[in-house]
């Protein structure tokens, strides 16, 4: 296992499984008054945010207080690199800094693996989306509610579970990520999307592909919805609003259409309209809500297992958390 | 060598000669010429001078380069093209042919003064926007027109702009996996297609550069089988490099046109062994460490050739069996010579001839260090890889500019 996280096909199964379970002993604390662990205490986490996003900003900063890091936030806007500074010239200052670990959200494809590659900084680099390249902790935490609701247990994977992932393919890190990560777990995925919206050289990948959402409904466990932005539609990806919400949204009746047992997620932030509707939003059966909590307990796993000193693959099976037992 | 000329060629010859070389083992060729070249002065002089563009086009065996356009100011008047046709003069170290704009500013939008830049003291006959794509089919048809008055020479960077906005690597499976913009094959394939018709419509000859895909040398192959003046080139690293080193997201590899697909190399391999690509051009591209050394998105692209061109092309195509080293002289001299109208470089090496030799040790084994290069900047692909051969020496009309490896001083 690797120093870094910055992509899921950098996860072996092991790894992918221990992240999981680390996370699911991590999510018992956030029910206690004292949320607070002492694992990274005296350790530098830098959020270093190059394109806004509070929602997943907030979830890393909550993870990193929990688990007692010090914490500095560098938002990229506003600061010297949007006059030019390089992502090189801001990693050495982080580096003089002394961060153990770098949070980087970054509006550039492979900025993150840049960053892990180059011998600018020596701490760990955990990506937090880069451009449309990938957000492994997403898809980590997507697994995470996956598992809960289709197989929970320690230990336990995802084989045999049918997941769709539905919207814009091509330009969605979040499904660069899952696609990884549910094949490493066993699940089987279909991407569903018109033919503009997906990458070329699909057909190499790990999955199904599919034009038509009302044909795999009925056989997926969890149906995963992106968001597609209005801007898409000028760029001739789709004709109209009205004709993709008609293909490719989800609401009442294809809900119905869903066997008993699935689940519908979203990554959020949920724009109610064109790819969901209300209905289905508020339905009992999105765990976007749910998403958002287990967000902050698999970042949590993800910090104690990289910074805190135990490298996944050496770290144990069975984690005792010695230092929050104190 | 006397005067600037083969004197005498031949063996036991009874001369006193002022330097002596033993060439056992060497492959003599003719100076070698190049047909794209950028050496980023006026401008960006931090990049690349005149100066050590042409040092370094000596150390890779090259006696004459043609110069692009993209500098700063732009060389798109008679004045530019002349100032650094001087400078080229007072090197001493490389011919240099400068290319002039075929639109003003690169602009794609108004034609430049073409004429004035011929009749200049550069003389200028090969003129590309290259950078850019002269997209506007009618300012191409222009430009192709105009340029018959002169026998000129419109060298096109084939790039269909909307096709390839936001572009940063070959589109493909790779670029999909790396969620990194794609530079469709066709976005290329569609321009020369164009310019081909264009061409023979007009009855003009045009020169594609750079060529990258299988689906490029399709189209020069039926436009040349149609009889029509089509020329094309291709860079060394587009017969040795593929996309799959994007992986990296190390941004050296970033460079316009990207690199392609195995496929697509052999296919480019084996339109130069057949002649359907007539010429090797390096699109040596000087870039200074800080746009190189930054992520992969805002670093600049292009990468620097002169100095491994000729072994890059001895591992591709001579070691492979693809081409012998008459062919490696016909495609690295004669033919781009011909192309760029150079009449005193490009020549059979004869008695009465210029003077313009390269020797070349083909067994010589080694590793590419940057540090080494003449070139004032140090974006290779090749650092750290073993590749094959060294030029021994290079002469421009009899006076030696490099000896044993090493540069002289001039
Ligand atoms: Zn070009």
């Amino acid at each position: 296992m690797k120093r870094h996280l910055v992509s899921t096909a950098d996860l072996g199964r092991d790894d992918a499984l221990l992240i999981l379970d680390t996370a699911e002993e991590l999510s018992q604390f956030s029910g206690r008054a004292v949320k607070k662990l002492p694992t990274l205490r005296g350790r530098t986490v830098v959020n270093l945010f190059f394109e806004d996003s509070t929602r997943t900003k907030t979830s890393f900063e909550v993870a990193e207080k929990r688990l007692s890091a010090d914490v500095i936030n560098f938002s990229a806007k506003g600061s010297s690199v949007s006059k030019g500074e390089s992502l090189k010239d801001t990693a050495l200052t982080l580096q003089a800094m002394g961060a153990d670990a770098v949070v980087i959200r970054h509006h550039a494809s492979g900025a993150p693996a840049r960053l892990a590659g180059s011998d600018w900084l020596h701490g760990s680099v955990i990506n937090a989306g880069d451009g449309t390249h990938e957000h492994p902790t997403q898809a980590l935490l997507d697994a995470f509610t996956l598992r809960r609701h289709l197989n929970p247990g320690a230990g336990r994977d995802l084989a045999g579970r049918k997941v769709a992932i539905v919207g814009d393919i091509l330009h969605s890190r979040v499904a660069r990520s899952n696609v990884h990560l549910l094949t490493t777990l066993g699940a089987e995925v279909t991407f569903v999307a018109p033919p503009t919206l997906l990458p070329i050289g699909i057909d190499t990948w790990p999955c199904e592909v599919s034009y038509d959402l009302d044909s795999v409904l009925p056989k997926a466990d969890a149906v995963m919805m992106l968001r597609v932005q209005r801007e898409r539609m000028n760029a001739a990806f789709f004709p109209t609003e009205r004709e993709y919400s008609r293909r490719y949204g989800l609401d009442g009746a294809r809900l119905a259409r869903l066997p008993e047992h699935a689940i519908v997620m979203h990554p959020g932030p949920m724009v109610r309209g064109m790819e969901i509707t209300a209905e289905v939003a508020d339905s009992p059966r999105c765990t976007v809500v749910e998403q958002v909590a287990n967000g902050v307990s698999v970042r949590m796993a993800v910090l104690y297992l990289l910074v805190g000193g135990a490298t996944l693959a050496d770290a144990p099976r069975t984690t005792e958390l010695p230092e929050a037992a104190q | 060598m006397v005067d600037g000329a083969f004197a005498a060629i031949g063996e036991g010859l009874d001369v006193r000669a002022d330097i002596d070389i033993d060439a056992h083992g060497l492959i003599a060729l003719p100076g070698l010429v190049d047909l794209h070249t950028h050496l980023r002065e006026p401008g960006r002089e931090d990049a690349e001078t005149v100066l050590t563009g042409t040092q370094a086009a000596a150390m890779g065996g090259y006696t004459a380069v043609h110069a692009m356009a993209n500098t700063f100011p732009v060389a798109d008047s008679a004045g530019v093209v002349e100032q650094v046709w001087r400078l080229g003069r007072e090197s001493g170290y490389c011919d240099v042919q400068p290319v002039g704009a075929v639109t003003v500013g690169l602009e794609g939008k108004q034609l430049a003064e073409l004429g004035a830049m011929h009749d200049s003291a550069a003389g200028v006959r090969v003129f590309s926007d290259d950078g850019k794509c002269v997209d506007d089919a009618v300012i191409m048809r222009r430009a192709l027109e105009y340029v018959k008055a002169f026998d000129g020479v419109i060298a096109q960077h084939a790039q269909e702009p909307r096709l390839t906005a936001g572009a940063q690597m070959n589109e493909g499976t790779v670029s999909g996996e790396l969620g990194l913009g794609g530079w469709p094959a066709v976005a290329e394939e569609s321009i020369i297609a164009r310019d081909v018709l264009l061409a023979a419509h007009v009855g003009s000859r045009v020169h594609i550069c750079h060529l990258s895909t299988a689906g490029s040398v399709e189209i020069v192959r039926w436009a040349k089988g149609k009889g029509w003046d089509v020329t094309a080139e291709v860079t060394p690293h587009h017969l040795l490099l593929t996309d799959e080193l994007v992986r990296s997201y190390d941004p050296v590899y970033k460079v316009n046109p990207p690199l392609r697909t195995a496929a697509d190399v052999e296919a480019l391999r084996e339109a130069l062994a057949d002649g359907t690509i007539d010429a090797v051009a390096t699109d040596h591209a000087p870039h200074p460490a800080e746009d190189k050394d930054c992520e992969w998105a805002v670093a600049a692209m292009g990468m620097v050739g002169l100095e491994t061109a000729l072994s890059v092309v001895q591992q591709t195509m001579v070691d492979t069996g693809l081409l012998n080293w008459e062919g490696v002289a016909d495609r690295m001299s004669h033919r781009p010579a011909r192309i760029g109208r150079l009449t005193g470089h490009g020549r059979p090496i004869s008695v009465g001839e210029p003077a313009n030799l390269v020797l070349f040790d083909p067994a010589y084994r080694g590793v590419v260090n940057p540090d080494t290069f003449a070139t004032r900047s140090r974006n290779t692909p090749y650092k750290g890889m073993d590749l094959p051969g060294r030029v021994h020496a290079t002469f421009l009309r009899g006076e030696a500019t490099v000896l044993a490896g090493e540069l002289v001083e001039r």
